[in-house]
């Protein structure tokens, strides 16, 4: 890709220093945190430092006061070497954080944002049920007013940080009678439960968040791929969440997780390019050295073909990224278009990683090799934040919608 | 409470903030593979990645460090050759770097001498504590710019510090040698060259990113001294033949004695 379509010269800065990052200090580790599936605090304080964990937000709620391409840059140059290290980003930043910025109030941004946006503590998302999943509808958790504070009980499944994280954004039935007009958004508080590995790092706690009675998480999933990033279910046993946790109107919730959602989407499709990237930069690597036959691998047309196809693919998926990276950023509806980068990018994920494994023949089966990693760690692109099913559905429903009554 | 502001105050007052000169280059990232240019003098640059010279990588991060220690001072950046070394200005600026100095020339001479006259000229009356350098650019490996510009400024010179210390107009450097190390104490101003171990260089935060675009860059024709010194031909290291296994066990190792001996002729 032609570098000056999408990026400045800032972009390419961040580009460079991520990509340094991510060689130098991810990539060594990113093999042992995928074996022992621990949460990887070292490095999230180093990315705290460097403002990894808050690129969009300004510099006044703590952030880096970037724009939203560089935010994909990052996603993007992490999941090349390490999908686990660029989803902690992602889903720290646009589910963990992304709501309280954009529907928060005055108050609640000043309490919330700067914690996350430094790194000081983590952030997660609670959307997804046991009987709630593509169909977010479904969502049977509840939020009951009494007086001055709601009362919560249910429980999320498939969490992104639910052991790791101190906030999250949660959502629950307000009104049972309006369906998904009856769905509103809450702040809930706990305290990190991987707290001691997370202290020796100093950071990952603040002793100002106060751990809500009846707000804990649950078992930690033993997961095929995004093995350092912790996913648990979060559950809520009569959880009294203060009123002025309730974040945007009641009812609000549904509409305001959609949106939430195309952002991520767009954050899930870059973080899939590169891993579809990483993998591709592996195999070419490899062809280009391994022998047989007297000759480089690459040099057979059975090779380069594959090669070349991957590379093709992952040019398209550039364009399909930071162009809905851009509209983001332009304040566009995304809906369409982040919905096809996320199908396509993932989807060539997983072709991508297949092919750099036959590429490698028994090596690239052995964990001597990245790509068995990056494959694994591939499949869930296709299914988090919105399966390849609904991302197809999305789009057909946009191309449909002023056609079809 | 009110002891310590009182130290804090003696310390500040005492110490003129300090101000530092460093000087980089933007040499070629070296994990590439090399190909001599059509000339037969120069590398061909086509394709290759840039960055600051590992050394002076170095030195930008110790002269960082040092102003932080101290909690006053600045440290400015330099550097020769043509626009695109301003990128290489403003990773450094971006590091924590006050401000940057380009010196313009289309071409970056090949003799130190023409550089260290360019250097010495910008250097000269800046007001500079210290000025610093890597022991030598990772491209060219001269090693003598830093030596150069001191015997110009008729100051001082520190050659390959592994360590470095500065307060009130005196400064201390350890150097390794040859089966040790010497502990050096000098005066200032003075130049010193930085080797490595010293300080890892720290990656710009996004937020030195966004900060270093608003920091000041100058732009300056290079005064370049006489080019006295050409390159005249440049080759590559000969392909190494392939390995050969003769076998396994005791019982080749007479064979492999006597290929050491009479074909390799290494014992």
């Amino acid at each position: 890709m032609e570098d000056s379509l999408y990026f400045e010269e800032q972009h390419l800065q961040v580009r460079e220093m991520v990509r340094n990052f991510a060689r130098e200090e991810v990539a060594p580790v990113a093999a042992h945190f995928d074996a022992i599936a621990e949460f990887p605090w070292a490095n999230i304080r180093k990315m705290g430092e460097l403002g990894l964990l808050g690129v969009p937000w300004s510099e006044e709620l703590g952030g880096a006061g970037l724009d939203l391409v560089s935010y994909m840059i990052v996603i993007h140059e992490l999941a090349k070497v390490d999908a686990s290290h660029g989803l902690t980003v992602s889903a720290h930043t646009t589910l963990g954080t992304s709501p309280i910025v954009h529907f928060g109030t005055e108050a609640q941004r000043r309490r919330y944002v700067p914690l996350l946006a430094s790194g000081r503590v983590m952030g997660g998302f609670g959307l997804t049920e046991e009987g709630a999943g593509s169909d977010a509808g479904g969502t049977r958790t509840t939020a009951v007013r009494r007086g001055d504070h709601y009362v919560l009980n249910g429980s999320k499944r498939f969490i992104t940080h639910g052991g790791v994280g101190e906030i999250f954004v949660v959502t629950a039935v307000t009104d049972p009678s309006q369906g998904t007009r009856g769905i509103s958004s809450f702040i809930l508080t706990k305290q990190n439960d991987d707290l001691a590995a997370a202290q020796e790092h100093g950071i990952g706690h603040d002793a100002s968040l106060r751990p809500m009675p009846g707000f804990s998480s649950g078992k930690k999933e033993d997961k095929l791929g995004w093995r350092a990033s912790d996913t648990r279910e979060l559950i809520f046993q009569d959880v009294e969440v203060p009123a002025e946790n309730l974040l945007g109107a009641e009812g609000q919730g549904f509409i305001n997780f959609m949106r939430t959602l195309d952002a991520g989407r767009v954050g899930i499709a870059a973080l899939s390019l590169g891993i579809a990237e990483g993998a591709f930069e592996e195999a070419l690597k490899y062809a280009s050295v391994r022998k047989q036959f007297g000759q480089a691998i690459a040099t057979f047309q059975g090779i380069g073909f594959q090669l070349a196809d991957m590379a093709t693919e992952i040019e398209a998926g550039k364009h399909l990224v930071y162009h809905a990276a851009r509209m983001l950023q332009e304040g566009k509806s995304v809906t369409k278009s982040a919905a096809m980068a996320k199908l396509f990018c993932s989807e060539l994920a997983m072709r991508a990683t297949i092919k750099a494994i036959q590429i490698h023949g028994g090596y690239g089966y052995t964990k001597e090799y990245p790509v068995e990693r990056m494959m694994r760690d591939a499949k869930i692109c296709e299914i988090g934040e919105g399966t390849s099913e609904i991302q197809r559905l999305v789009i057909s429903r946009e191309l449909l919608r002023n056609l079809v009554a | 409470m009110g002891g310590t502001i009182f130290l804090v105050n003696f310390f500040t007052m005492g110490a003129a903030p300090v101000k530092i000169a460093v000087c980089i280059k933007r040499v070629p990232e070296m994990d590439g593979a090399f190909k001599i240019a059509a000339s037969g003098t120069a590398v061909d640059e086509t394709g290759l990645k840039w960055d600051i010279s590992d050394f002076d990588g170095y030195a930008v991060e110790a002269a960082l460090q040092m102003t932080e220690k101290l909690g006053a001072g600045e440290v400015h950046v330099i550097s020769l050759g043509p626009d695109v070394v301003q990128e290489t200005l403003r990773k450094a600026l971006s590091m924590g770097c006050a401000r940057a100095t380009h010196l313009k020339c289309d071409v970056v001479p090949f003799d130190p001498f023409a550089i260290a006259s360019a250097l010495a000229a910008e250097l000269q009356g800046g007001g500079y504590d210290l000025v610093m350098f890597g022991k030598m650019s990772i491209d060219s490996a001269n090693g003598a710019v830093g030596l150069m510009v001191a015997d110009l400024l008729g100051m001082p010179m520190v050659h390959g510090c592994s360590k470095l210390d500065i307060a009130a107009g005196a400064g201390t450097a350890r150097r390794e040698i040859e089966g040790g190390g010497e502990l050096v104490r000098f005066s200032l101003p003075a130049v010193v060259s930085i080797d490595e171990g010293i300080a890892r260089p720290r990656y710009p935060s996004l937020k030195g990113i966004m900060a270093a675009k608003k920091k000041p860059m100058d732009v300056k024709p290079a005064q370049l001294g006489p080019v006295r010194l050409t390159v005249q031909k440049m080759d590559l290291p000969a392909a190494r033949a392939a390995g050969r296994i003769l076998g396994e066990g005791a019982a080749v190792v007479p064979e492999l004695v006597r290929l050491l001996q009479q074909e390799a002729k290494v014992i």
